[in-house]
């Protein structure tokens, strides 16, 4: 498994060259730590929003007296209210994500941990709180928490075949990350991403795939087994299957984009031969977008 | 033996095997080939999708062939087959194989061995007696008949021989031969006179059949060489097809390695027996050749070796400079080129090409500094026997060279200056010649009263002067003057190669003393009165076949037979040597011609081909190899393991065949059109990193400023490693001193000299205008000094102010850098130049100054970055703007002098000048 400080710091990489992100925040009353998004309108922050005369009631501490010094009348000095955003990821740890077809492209796993961790710094430096589901923690800020989830990234357990949605303690109207190679049954999937449109989550479901898994370029005999040996089909024309292979991929991303789009979430194919710059910055738009 | 269609087996039971192929094909049909095991994820959508069709279960058909064939070709070629079974003809009473054993055989000798040696067979066979004789090797008394075995033991040693037969010999062997007997007799298809006579001999003894090889007998005359090329003459025996020879020419190359140097085509025509061709060759490659050999003929015949007759002395003239283009009648080699043209060829080029072409002569006109490696390398060519002439002139007077010690490569030590007798300024007249003294190379010549010597180079009086001088002035100075080195000598003549010092070079005195001097003697070929009396020893001789051999302790031979020209046994062909020269004898002499034999109809002639059982086993076993390894591919063809992923190491294996080793002189070509194809200004890497950084800013600054204000567009300037990169392409280069740049090696700094007499400048430039002047006073000065010791450079002086680089552009007095100072010093005015009057400039020598050597830090003041901006402060305020644009004009100037020469002191344009002058 990868080492934390070199995950941590590839991340770190892909990330420079965006400005930190800040997940758009609807429904804020119901987070009401707080955080970088403004609400237009005077409350807790720290940004200055306007002096207003200061009215009966306000009391004494509160009046600006470097402001009302200047004129006759006593002024407040009010601030802008602000809240931040949390963003729950998920990512697949299970074994089929360390397929790779060439020793020179990173596996599905590495490349999922690359975006999680380029993301959740993304939006720690933006301000937001970010968790982890694996860690089963309640969403925090701060370079501690980087920290953590890049330690747990690196350190999987529980790996089965296939890997399913498992999260607990989403937050209402927070955001959520998913990334996976989607193998696995699409009932899980199905089932995670109502509950959280029930809560009002909304999300990103980024599909990690191999290109060998797009093109299928077999052809001959060919026993085909999953990567923890568990399945197993064998063919005696595996060029043959390939038509069939391929509409089966793809019914399974219609699958998952008609679920994304029921949802209210968003959805997107990434292989790994692409570059992750390219993944990291459609999540990033994918995530600040504002409706 | 069971035979088949011409095929028979030796051991045919072995082919019921091939019965069992069915049964094979049934059962390799039957079985599926091996899976692939494939780690893959998406798996899951796999699960439930069975194969369309059950057709690939079982082995295609053609691979079921391909396997089938291979195990069909092992049965049959296990089974022994053989073409041509043998089938034997008999024959009686004894048999005498006749073989003319000459150099014409030589060519396919192999083939007429097996031709006897089948005869003796057949002869074994049928317990005949055989007796083998080569008519060039007759043995002594009767005929030595013996058992065909015993004679099968000795065929080995019969080789032939590289002369003909001689007549009077075959004509009393032929006379003696007694008893009857059958002939076979193997000839080698030249006519001869002793042919007839000897064919009518053996008919009075029995029937007589020849075998003839029917392959042309094709010849080589001895070369020569007429009207400036090399004359080759082929012969040929038989007429009737037009046909075409190629013609090679063999010898040593200047690595010592003995290989092909020309090739032509002869071309016969239908009827030609003889054809020719003209061979013009560069001298140096001439006088390399040591045979002429028709390609791919092994036969001495074919081999022409050379002689002495074919060389020229080859004589390499240097000038000091090539100053004063143009003026043909001033230049150094002028007078030299006149005397050595007729009789010898002439090279040119650079000293170290030169002395790798290995000249006869060397001659240096006014040459005063060689670099240590061309010093070495001419010393080691002198002391290998060369001769190297060399001539005085201003530029030796004004060196050091041989002045305190004797120069290893100078005769004498030279006192300081020379002298100049009858000038305007001196006393006394122009002096003639002495008589030359005996033992003097030149005694006996006649000396012409008008050769009179007005200026010289003095040699300093020593003890071993006197055995020195060869030629004196009638007051006894020396005129010219010669050391023995090893195998070479060393020649100085006291004067100038050409009349500018002295009337010798006009006269037929000159000519006549460089024959005696061996500079232009050419030697011819002698006849046999000449060689009446000589011995001559064989150095290398022929075979047969055409290989050179050494002669090992063969003893002399007389003159008189090898003028004879004819060889035989006590005189192979081959080179000999005597006192002074070599002499070729080559099987085929001057006068040779070559005709096919004619025998009579009553005589059966036969071909040499012997119908030879061939063994097909090992072609089958191989076509079944070939067979199994086409089946491999294709098995790993059909299960997907050549074309899916992570078929790496066998796509890799068939990759590795079509790799290419690339060129790398693509590198050295594109530096070399970099720096042509326009004008390019360079700098030299000194190995500091900043220094090269500024010397290419500056230079980039003065290119862009000749951009704006001239024609000269220069491109980019370019860093110029002495090491590595050549230096010719350049017309001006920029060399900053540093303390600590490393000195350039022995080759680099022979490319400078050669850069420097080859019209090229470099700028020296140590920098430190500012804190001190000319000379050793700095670390940047003394290092100049060191870098530039080994180096061709004239004598110096400051810039004067009627130089062209004055006037070459803008009009200028200063030369400033980023420093000011005056101290800039260029090649100095010959002394004899005067101030004509009414004219402003002395009339200067006309040549662009090698060097320009000064402190002023030019590059900093030209420097710009690439966005223009100028790199370095100059001066302050005004004045140093105006200091700046009087460095840029000075560099202006200065490439211009570069690229025009003496255009501006052309005299047309000193009225233009005058009026601008305001004069």
């Amino acid at each position: 498994m990868t080492q934390p400080a070199a995950l941590r710091s590839r991340a770190e990489d892909l990330a420079a060259s965006l400005p930190p992100l800040m997940a758009e925040a609807e429904h804020l009353a119901a987070t009401v730590l707080l955080g970088a998004h403004g609400r237009r309108r005077s409350g807790m922050g720290d940004e200055f929003w306007q002096y207003r005369p200061s009215m009966p009631g306000d009391e004494a501490r509160a009046i600006d007296w470097r402001r009302s010094a200047r004129s006759d009348a006593h002024f407040v000095r009010e601030k802008e209210w602000q809240a931040a955003q949390s963003v729950l990821l998920w990512i697949d740890e299970a074994l089929s994500m360390d397929f790779t077809s060439d020793k020179n492209l990173p596996s599905k796993a590495a490349r999922a941990r690359l975006l999680a961790l380029a993301t959740a710094i993304l939006l720690i430096r933006g301000g937001e709180r970010v968790a982890l589901s694996a860690l089963g923690t309640p969403p925090r800020a701060g370079e501690l928490q980087l920290l953590r989830i890049a330690q747990r990234l690196s350190q999987p357990d529980d790996r089965p075949d296939y890997g399913a949605p498992d999260v607990r303690g989403m937050l209402s109207h927070s955001r959520a990350l998913f990334v996976s190679d989607f193998m696995g049954d699409v009932a899980p999937v199905a089932a995670q991403l109502t509950k959280a449109a029930d809560r009002g989550v909304k999300g990103v479901l980024l599909h990690v795939l191999d290109p060998q898994e797009e093109a299928f370029p077999f052809d001959g005999r060919t026993i085909f087994e999953s990567m923890g040996r568990s399945v197993s089909h064998e063919t005696l024309k595996a060029g043959d299957l390939r038509d069939r292979y391929l509409t089966r991929l793809a019914e399974r991303k219609d699958a998952l984009q008609l679920l994304a789009r029921r949802t209210g979430w968003q959805y997107q194919c990434h292989h790994t031969s692409a570059p992750a710059q390219s993944a990291l910055l459609w999540t990033y738009s994918a995530l600040e977008r504002r409706r | 033996m069971f035979t088949v269609a011409g095929i028979g087996f030796t051991a045919p039971w072995l082919l019921l095997g091939l019965v069992a192929l069915p049964i094979l094909w049934i059962l390799l049909r039957a079985v599926p080939p091996a899976p692939i095991r494939r780690l893959f994820p998406g798996v899951v959508l796999l699960l439930g999708l069975s194969d369309d069709e059950t057709q690939t279960d079982k082995t295609p058909w053609w691979l079921l062939l391909i396997r089938t064939l291979a195990i069909a070709a092992v049965i049959i070629g296990f089974a022994g087959p053989v073409l041509n079974p043998q089938t034997e003809t008999p024959g009686t009473g004894p048999l005498l194989i006749l073989a003319d054993g000459t150099w014409a055989d030589a060519r396919d000798w192999p083939r007429r061995i097996d031709r006897i040696d089948a005869a003796l067979d057949e002869a074994a066979r049928a317990g005949r007696p055989v007796a083998v004789v080569s008519l060039t090797d007759l043995p002594a008394g009767d005929l030595p008949f013996q058992s065909a075995d015993v004679w099968a033991t000795r065929l080995p040693s019969l080789a032939p021989k590289p002369w003909d037969p001689d007549d009077a010999a075959v004509a009393a062997w032929s006379g003696a031969l007694q008893g009857s007997f059958q002939t076979f007799w193997m000839s080698d298809g030249l006519d001869r006179a002793s042919r007839a006579p000897l064919l009518a001999a053996l008919e009075q003894h029995g029937a007589v059949t020849v075998f003839e090889s029917p392959r042309p007998v094709v010849a080589l005359r001895p070369a020569t060489f007429e009207d400036g090329a090399v004359q080759i003459t082929a012969l040929r025996a038989q007429t009737g097809d037009p046909a075409a020879t190629m013609v090679t020419a063999h010898g040593r190359d200047p690595a010592g390695i003995e290989r092909e140097l020309a090739r032509a085509s002869v071309e016969f025509g239908a009827s030609d027996t003889q054809a020719g061709v003209a061979l013009s060759l560069p001298p140096e490659l001439r006088n390399r050749i040591t045979r002429f050999q028709v390609e791919g003929l092994r036969s001495a015949g074919a081999v022409s070796l050379t002689d002495d007759a074919l060389k020229r002395r080859e004589v390499a003239l240097i000038a000091g400079r090539d100053d004063r283009e143009g003026l043909e009648l001033l230049s150094p080699t002028h007078y030299l080129e006149q005397a050595l043209q007729p009789t010898a060829d002439l090279i040119g080029g650079t000293l170290s090409d030169i002395l790798l072409a290995n000249p006869d002569v060397i001659v240096l006109a006014d040459v005063a500094t060689l670099a240590p490696a061309e010093a070495e390398g001419i010393a080691d060519w002198v002391d290998d026997g060369g001769l190297l002439l060399r001539f005085a002139g201003p530029r030796l007077a004004a060196s050091d060279v041989s002045r305190d010690a004797e120069d290893p490569l100078m005769p004498v030590r030279l006192r300081a200056g020379g002298r100049n007798v009858g000038g305007a300024m001196t006393w006394g007249e122009p002096k003639a010649l002495r008589a030359f003294a005996e033992g003097s190379p030149f005694f006996g010549l006649e000396i012409s009263p008008d050769v009179t010597v007005s200026a010289q180079v003095m040699a300093q009086p020593d003890p071993t002067l006197a055995d020195r001088v060869i030629a004196a002035l009638e007051d006894g100075t020396p005129l010219v003057t010669r050391k023995r080195i090893g195998d070479g000598q060393v020649v100085l003549f006291h004067v100038t190669a050409n009349a500018e010092w002295s009337s010798l070079p006009l006269s037929g005195l000159f000519v006549q003393m460089l024959e005696r001097l061996a500079v232009s003697t050419r030697p011819a070929r002698p006849d046999a009165a000449d060689l009446a009396g000589t011995v001559w020893e064989p150095t290398d001789v022929l075979d047969a076949f055409g290989q050179v051999q050494d002669a090992g302790a063969m003893p002399g031979v007389a003159g008189e037979a090898l003028a004879s020209g004819r060889p035989g046994p006590t005189m192979p062909p081959g080179l000999y040597a005597g006192e002074d020269r070599r002499i070729a004898l080559n099987v085929v002499g001057p006068d040779t011609s070559l005709a096919a034999s004619v025998w009579p109809g009553r005589i059966a002639v036969e071909g040499l081909a012997v119908q030879r059982e061939t063994q097909l086993k090992g072609w089958l076993l191989s076509l079944a190899l070939a067979l199994l390894a086409l089946d491999v591919v294709a098995s790993l063809w059909l299960s997907g393991r050549l074309t899916g992923p992570r078929s790496g190491a066998a796509t890799a294996l068939l990759a590795l065949a079509l790799l290419w080793p690339q060129d790398s002189r693509a590198q050295d070509d594109d530096f070399a059109v970099a720096a042509t194809a326009e004008v390019v200004l360079a700098h030299v890497i000194t190995g500091d990193t900043r220094l090269d950084q500024v010397a290419e800013a500056g230079l980039r600054g003065l290119s862009d400023v000749l951009f704006d204000r001239t024609s000269v567009e220069p491109a980019m300037p370019i860093a110029v490693n002495l090491e590595t990169d050549e230096l010719s392409f350049f017309p001006f280069l920029y060399w900053p001193i540093t303390p600590d740049q490393p000195l350039p090696s022995a080759e680099a700094y022979a490319k400078l000299n050669r850069y420097l007499r080859t019209g090229g400048m470099i700028l020296f430039d140590t920098r430190d205008a500012d804190v001190a002047s000319f000379g050793t006073s700095s670390p940047n000065g003394r290092k100049l000094q060191q870098l530039a010791r080994p180096l061709d450079i004239p004598p110096l002086e400051p810039i004067p102010a009627d130089h062209v680089l004055t006037r070459s552009f803008y009009l200028l007095q200063d030369y400033p850098g980023r420093h000011i100072s005056r101290d800039v010093w260029v090649e100095a005015a010959p002394p004899d130049a005067e101030l004509v009057e009414g004219m402003p400039f002395r009339n200067l020598n006309d040549n662009v100054t090698p060097v320009v050597i000064g402190g002023n830090d030019w590059a900093s003041a030209w420097a710009v970055d690439t966005a223009g901006n100028w790199m370095f402060p100059v001066g302050r305020g005004f004045a140093g703007e105006r200091q700046r644009e009087i460095a840029y004009r000075f560099g202006v100037n200065l490439i211009m002098h570069v690229l025009t020469g003496n255009y501006k002191s052309d005299q047309v344009h000193v009225p233009a000048l005058l009026d601008r002058l305001g004069q």
